[in-house]
């Protein structure tokens, strides 16, 4: 019988496959003869075999039925065996298999082997992977482990009880008594493993964080002797002796030090004598020093102390190495709250980092940067940060853009420097600005009262260079709607007026609404901005001749508003001018977000004139702002009514039912009224059926509903008219049933509405 | 802690994996397909660090071979820098000047090694003689079991 192929013969073979398919084909042949050789409980080849799988494995190739001749392995008495196949259960096995529990007990009888490597195999798979349940049944172990005097295994001990903290925190406990002296050691390993151990239980407890208080004293004998103390060959790094450990110190200390004032103070001279005495020539070097600054930023240090951190941080940023700017940007960023005005003091070299080469230290800068802005420096800054937005990857875009605006609203020295930034923004990264910066500017704009007929001519200005960038586009449309009158009247007073005709404003509108380049949200602007200077221009005409052709326009939202508009000009049209009146000042929320606009069918809400009243209590202050918003960019008009405000007629269980009113036909007996209901719960209302009755002088007609279901969450609503003759002009009363189906069970209600106004019925 | 160490070769084939928490398979696939298109995509000079989902990733070139380790918010990327070059010393200990062939076709080895320097994502031993003398003596207490068993190694 022919052994099967060595290793590395194997290797060798399949690196001799020139294609994807052939060496698929060879790895199948040997996955074949390996199955058969496991189903023969080869025990002579069973290592050789499952080595070759673990190549195969890595190469990308299933190899699951090779998991229980790793656990075979294991408990073979042989040490290559072993450690074959404790190495395969960790790569094939992990606690998501059952199988793996069949490890247990071999991994206890090795822990207690009489040879130390192989302790260390079972201590090294059980501290990586050890699932709860193996963690719990050796936890016994692993603590009389951390108590040896062979140093080799009480490091391996320690990290496994840190493994078994993270899975099974409850038993903490147990291993606490085996701390006591892990710091006498004088073996790294052993201490370094130690300090791992000890950080975990006191991240992990509070308790265990006040008892290990008293070890500060001792770990900062041990940092001091690893810096005084000369070469040490077996753990010199350039120079350095044993950074790990140092670093490892250094964070256990941070996390003593942490809101602790005597132990902030009694490592004070040891953190100031890193800062100042560690070589900074090498990274090993930085490293320390890095871990050093977070150290003294976080704990309760002395204020020349934190100042010394930051300065370090400061000379980072000027070393050539990039890595060790980027750490600095990223460390300033998360002081930059706490340490404001340190920090501040090295804006310029954090600004220099705008222009580095470096993708990830760009990011952190420009972050950083729009941390510093504040009122002294904005001028200053907004210029390095237009800058950096005009030469930077479109990746940086959007959120620059984004920062800009943000900075430019809290901190604009004028009104007029705001508007030429936001301008700035729009014309150089115009399309990388978010959809919801537009309505966040309308309404900037719209507060900006003096300067309306300025913005307006250079938004007019940019529309002429480049109607490609939507969000430009849109707020430009939006003002010249706006403003129009101000644009061709010649008013400018901050720079020399355009002077431009009603037509050479409405072409350019025109334009804008055949462009290829205008998605249809930015059509549905420039044809409202057409239709609001019907009040403002004089060329009343040739807008009504555009509104009509758009009325069968393909694009739905386009025709719908171009429909409403000419009922506006036809049936409405001396509501026009009221209703296509100035936009009133928005009030400013607290909040420096964008304007959450609230998509509506506006069918819901108070119609367009109730806009010109403070917004109902009820609704928060943003959604109430965005639906005026929404309403006005996009001015659908649905409902109108003529003075008669809206009313709850019912209101209950999630279901909402408002009536508006309408007289406007000729028999003023006659009182249109239209239901709207909706539905704030989380399932669809279905089969919903409105019926209404009214007392006996009165008449009442009810036409059919738009739709039986109510659906969720305010999603849209189910209107109806009802129609109802009152020829005795009495006051009006109605009863209503209500039913429909949520959730699967029927609901029925009746209710009396007798809160109609006055002017509904007299 | 760490997370996991990779190491990938310019044409993005791996040739170890080092899971310090249980992940399911096609999550590993996934990761290793990110972190190998991330970090060959990364021009010459870029700094040796990315972001990746709530991970720092540290990444080397030694030769034709990538290494990459993933680390928690709290850890050290310059030392995480001083941790790859070490893991690779290490290496070069052991195989005499190291290069990608030797990983390749001694790949438990470069196991064997690992499992001494880190375990469950922490240093474990900062000295290198220590470690490259557990190497040995675990080697040769392989070939001593073996030679003892009159069988061939495998």
């Amino acid at each position: 019988l022919v052994p099967p192929p060595r290793l590395r013969e194997l290797i060798r073979t399949i690196r001799t496959a020139r294609t994807q398919a052939e060496e698929r084909e060879m790895i199948q042949k040997e996955c074949a003869a390996i199955r058969s050789s496991f189903r023969e409980e080869d025990n002579t080849y069973r290592c050789r075999n499952v080595a070759k799988l673990l190549y195969m494995h890595m190469l990308g190739y299933p190899a699951h039925f090779g998991q229980l001749e790793c656990l075979k392995l294991i408990a073979s008495q042989k040490f290559t065996d072993k450690r074959i196949g404790y190495l395969g259960a960790m790569l094939l096995l992990d606690e998501r298999q059952d199988v793996h529990l069949l490890m247990t007990n071999c991994i206890k009888n090795d822990l207690n082997h009489s040879t130390q490597y192989v302790q260390g195999l079972a201590l090294c798979t059980l501290g990586c992977m050890g699932s709860s349940e193996m963690c719990r049944d050796l936890a016994g172990e692993v603590e009389k482990l951390l108590k040896t005097s062979n140093s080799y295994l009480r490091k391996k001990a320690a990290l496994c009880a840190v493994h078994v903290i993270r899975k099974v925190p409850e038993l903490m406990e147990m291993f606490l008594p085996a701390t006591k002296n892990l710091l006498s050691e004088k073996n790294h390993g052993v201490l370094h493993t130690s300090v791992v151990l000890l950080t975990e239980m006191c991240e992990r407890s509070p308790d265990m964080l006040s008892h290990f208080r008293k070890l500060v004293p001792q770990l900062v004998r041990i940092l001091k002797n690893l810096i005084m103390s000369g070469y040490s060959p077996e753990h010199d790094v350039s120079g350095i002796s044993d950074p790990f450990l140092q670093v490892r110190i250094l964070r256990l200390l941070r996390i003593l030090g942490r809101s602790d004032d005597d132990s902030s103070e009694a490592m004070n001279d040891i953190l100031a004598q890193v800062a100042t005495n560690t070589e900074t020539s090498k990274n090993v070097g930085n490293a320390i020093l890095y871990e050093t600054v977070l150290t003294i930023m976080d704990i309760k240090s002395e204020s020349g102390l934190r100042v010394l951190a930051i300065n370090i941080l400061g000379r980072f940023l000027l070393n050539n190495d990039k890595n060790i700017r980027y750490v600095a940007l990223t460390s300033l960023l998360k002081t930059v709250q706490t340490d404001h005005n340190a920090v501040q003091r090295h804006r310029s070299t954090i600004v220099d980092c705008l222009k580095d080469l470096d993708v990830s230290i760009k990011r952190r800068a420009m972050e950083l940067s729009f941390a510093l802005v504040n009122g002294n420096n904005i001028r200053g800054m907004m210029k390095e940060l237009l800058y950096f937005l005009d030469s930077c990857d479109p990746e940086f875009k959007a959120d620059c853009a984004s920062g800009v605006f943000l900075a430019a609203e809290k901190y604009a020295p004028s009104k007029r420097w705001h508007i030429d930034t936001i301008m700035r923004v729009l014309t150089t990264a115009g399309s990388y600005v978010r959809d919801d910066s537009v309505p966040n500017l309308i309404q900037l704009i719209t507060n900006s009262v003096e300067m309306h007929a300025y913005t307006v001519q250079r938004l007019y200005k940019a529309l002429l260079d480049d109607i490609s960038q939507q969000p430009l586009v849109q707020v430009s449309s939006w003002c010249i709607g706006e403003y129009g009158d101000l644009l061709v009247s010649g008013q400018c007073e901050e720079e020399e007026p355009i002077q431009v005709t009603e037509d050479e404003v409405l072409d350019v509108l025109e334009g804008l609404l055949v462009s290829n380049l205008s998605t249809p949200v930015t059509r549905g602007y420039a044809l409202t901005a057409i239709m609001k200077l019907s009040t403002r221009f004089s060329s009343v005409n040739r807008i009504k001749k555009v509104v009509s052709i758009y009325g069968s326009s393909i694009d739905v939202e386009l025709q719908q508003r171009a429909v409403e508009y000419n009922a506006l000009f036809k049936k409405y049209d001396h509501m026009r001018p009221a209703l296509l009146e100035r936009m009133p000042i928005m009030e400013k929320t607290a909040t420096n977000g964008p304007t959450e606009i609230v998509q509506t069918n506006g069918e819901t809400e108070p119609s367009v004139l109730d806009t010109k009243h403070p917004p109902p209590v009820t609704q928060p202050a943003n959604q109430v702002r965005g639906v005026i918003i929404s309403k006005y960019a996009g001015l659908h008009l649905c409902n109108l009514y003529i003075g008669i405000p809206p009313m709850t007629a019912y209101n209950k269980n999630g279901l909402k039912i408002e009536f508006t009113f309408e007289r406007a036909n000729p028999n003023p007996n006659i009182a249109v009224i239209t239901i709207h209901a909706s539905n704030s719960t989380e399932a669809d209302m279905t089969d919903f059926v409105f019926q209404a009755a009214v007392p006996k002088t009165f008449q009442l007609q009810l036409l059919s509903p738009s739709s039986n279901v109510v659906p969720a969450l305010n999603q849209g609503t189910v209107t109806q008219v009802i129609r109802v003759l009152n020829p005795q002009k009495q006051q009006l009363r109605m009863r209503i049933k209500l039913t429909y189906t949520h959730k699967g069970s029927p609901v029925q209600d009746l209710a009396e509405v007798n809160n109609f106004p006055p002017q509904s019925w007299q | 802690m760490m997370r996991f160490l990779l190491l990938f070769s310019r044409q993005g084939r791996l040739r170890l994996q080092k899971w310090f928490t249980p992940t399911p398979e096609r999550e590993k696939k996934k990761i290793i397909r990110d972190m190998t298109t991330m970090v060959l995509a990364r021009k010459p000079r870029s700094c040796n660090f990315l972001h990746w989902r709530d991970l720092k990733i540290v990444y080397k070139r030694y030769a034709s071979l990538y290494f990459c380790l993933a680390l928690e918010d709290q850890d050290n990327e310059l030392l995480a820098l001083e941790i790859l070059h070490r893991y690779v010393e290490l290496l070069d200990k052991y195989f005499g000047n190291v290069c990608e062939l030797d990983i390749i076709f001694n790949f438990e080895k470069a196991y064997f090694i690992l499992d001494e320097f880190l375990m469950g994502g922490e240093i474990q031993e900062t000295s290198k003689q220590i470690v490259n003398r557990s190497i040995e003596a675990s080697d040769m207490l392989q070939e001593t079991m073996e030679e003892y068993m009159s069988k061939p190694a495998f």
